[in-house]
């Protein structure tokens, strides 16, 4: 028997990463911007994406892809905006990857201008998996504390944007605002930080104004 | 914990491998793991240990090297490990930084019984 050394140098999720890049070149080809949206459970991703609807709905095309454990609750609060919605149901599985958004992708119409895909409430999983995104976004809600960014350094370090949200709860919880935005600055010096509340409806406008900027930006590219 | 959808890949990348190379079986697999890989390595070596029964690994050993956070500042060069996840150039206070490894998940060799 003869033993034999082999050098691989291989990503273990090189196979993610190939099939996430090639949902961004089909998706970026149609000019349609690709947003993740990361939390953990409960941070009011789908809340806000109702507000981002009520904002785009009238003057863009947007779509949802949603990733839950169980249940096809969020997609129908989306539907029931007028947004065409998909759910992946991981089945207990923490976190999308990019082959369970490929498998939906023959069916998101090619005239769309935003594709969000809201991935599993998870702070951890989803950090590591690319989906084809153009823009992820990490969201913070305030009950949660302003010392997440450290905790979870992963999904603030790859975040593009970070969202905190639930504003309105800031009362009567001890959550320092500046401590919050400095933590995650220090982590990641290049996110851009919007304050919503999206039960109140605030703060959502900026938000939308940065993924109009970035649709625009993607679309001179395409030119 | 997706630790196992990982590993189920590095066995995707182990057949093929073991496969090309004609092997027998795979009795060693080295793996290079970053601080900020967002994997932890004693879940993988639990998760490789349960995976690799009755597979061409199974009496394979898991080696991982874990890899510092390591960056560079852009604008005075200095090289720093950051174990804080600080990103501010401990010299210079500059935030301008450029990461060196830290972020790796990979298979990085393999040995062989051909």
């Amino acid at each position: 028997m003869e033993k034999k050394e082999v050098l691989v140098l291989e990503e273990l999720l090189g196979s993610n990463k190939k099939i996430a890049t090639e949902i961004r070149k089909k998706l970026q080809e149609k000019g349609i911007l690709t947003i993740n949206l990361l939390s953990s459970p409960g941070a009011g991703k789908t809340t806000l994406l109702e507000k981002i609807a009520e904002v785009l709905r009238p003057d863009y095309r947007m779509a949802v892809i949603e990733g839950d454990i169980e249940t096809e609750r969020d997609s129908e609060r989306i539907r029931a905006k007028g947004i065409p919605a998909w759910q992946i149901i991981t089945g207990g599985a923490c976190h999308l990857e990019a082959k369970m958004v490929a498998k939906v992708f023959s069916e998101i119409p090619a005239d769309l201008d935003f594709l969000f895909i809201e991935n599993v409430g998870n702070l951890v999983c989803p950090a590591s998996y690319d989906l084809g995104e153009n823009i992820r976004c990490v969201i913070l809600s305030t009950p949660e504390g302003d010392d997440k960014p450290k905790k979870y350094p992963k999904a603030f370090i790859t975040s593009d944007c970070l969202i905190i949200n639930k504003t309105d709860l800031i009362p009567p919880l001890p959550f320092d605002m500046e401590n919050a935005k400095r933590e995650a600055l220090e982590i990641n010096p290049e996110l851009k930080i919007f304050i919503t509340s999206a039960l109140k409806g605030s703060g959502i406008s900026e938000l939308t104004d940065y993924f109009l900027s970035s649709l625009q930006k993607l679309r001179q590219e395409n030119a | 914990m997706h630790e196992l959808s990982i590993v189920a890949n590095l066995f995707e990348i182990l057949e093929e491998k073991a496969k090309e190379q004609k092997a027998k079986k795979i009795i060693m697999v080295k793996l290079q793991v970053g601080v900020l890989s967002g994997v932890v390595p004693e879940f993988l070596e639990t998760t490789f240990d349960i995976y690799k029964k009755e597979t061409i690994a199974d009496k394979a050993k898991l080696k991982i090297v874990k890899i510092p956070l390591k960056i560079q500042c852009q604008k005075c060069h200095t090289e720093m490990v950051k174990d804080d996840f600080v990103f501010v150039c401990s010299k210079c206070g500059a935030k301008e930084l450029k990461t060196l490894s830290g972020t790796e998940l990979l298979l990085e060799k393999i040995e062989l019984e051909v």
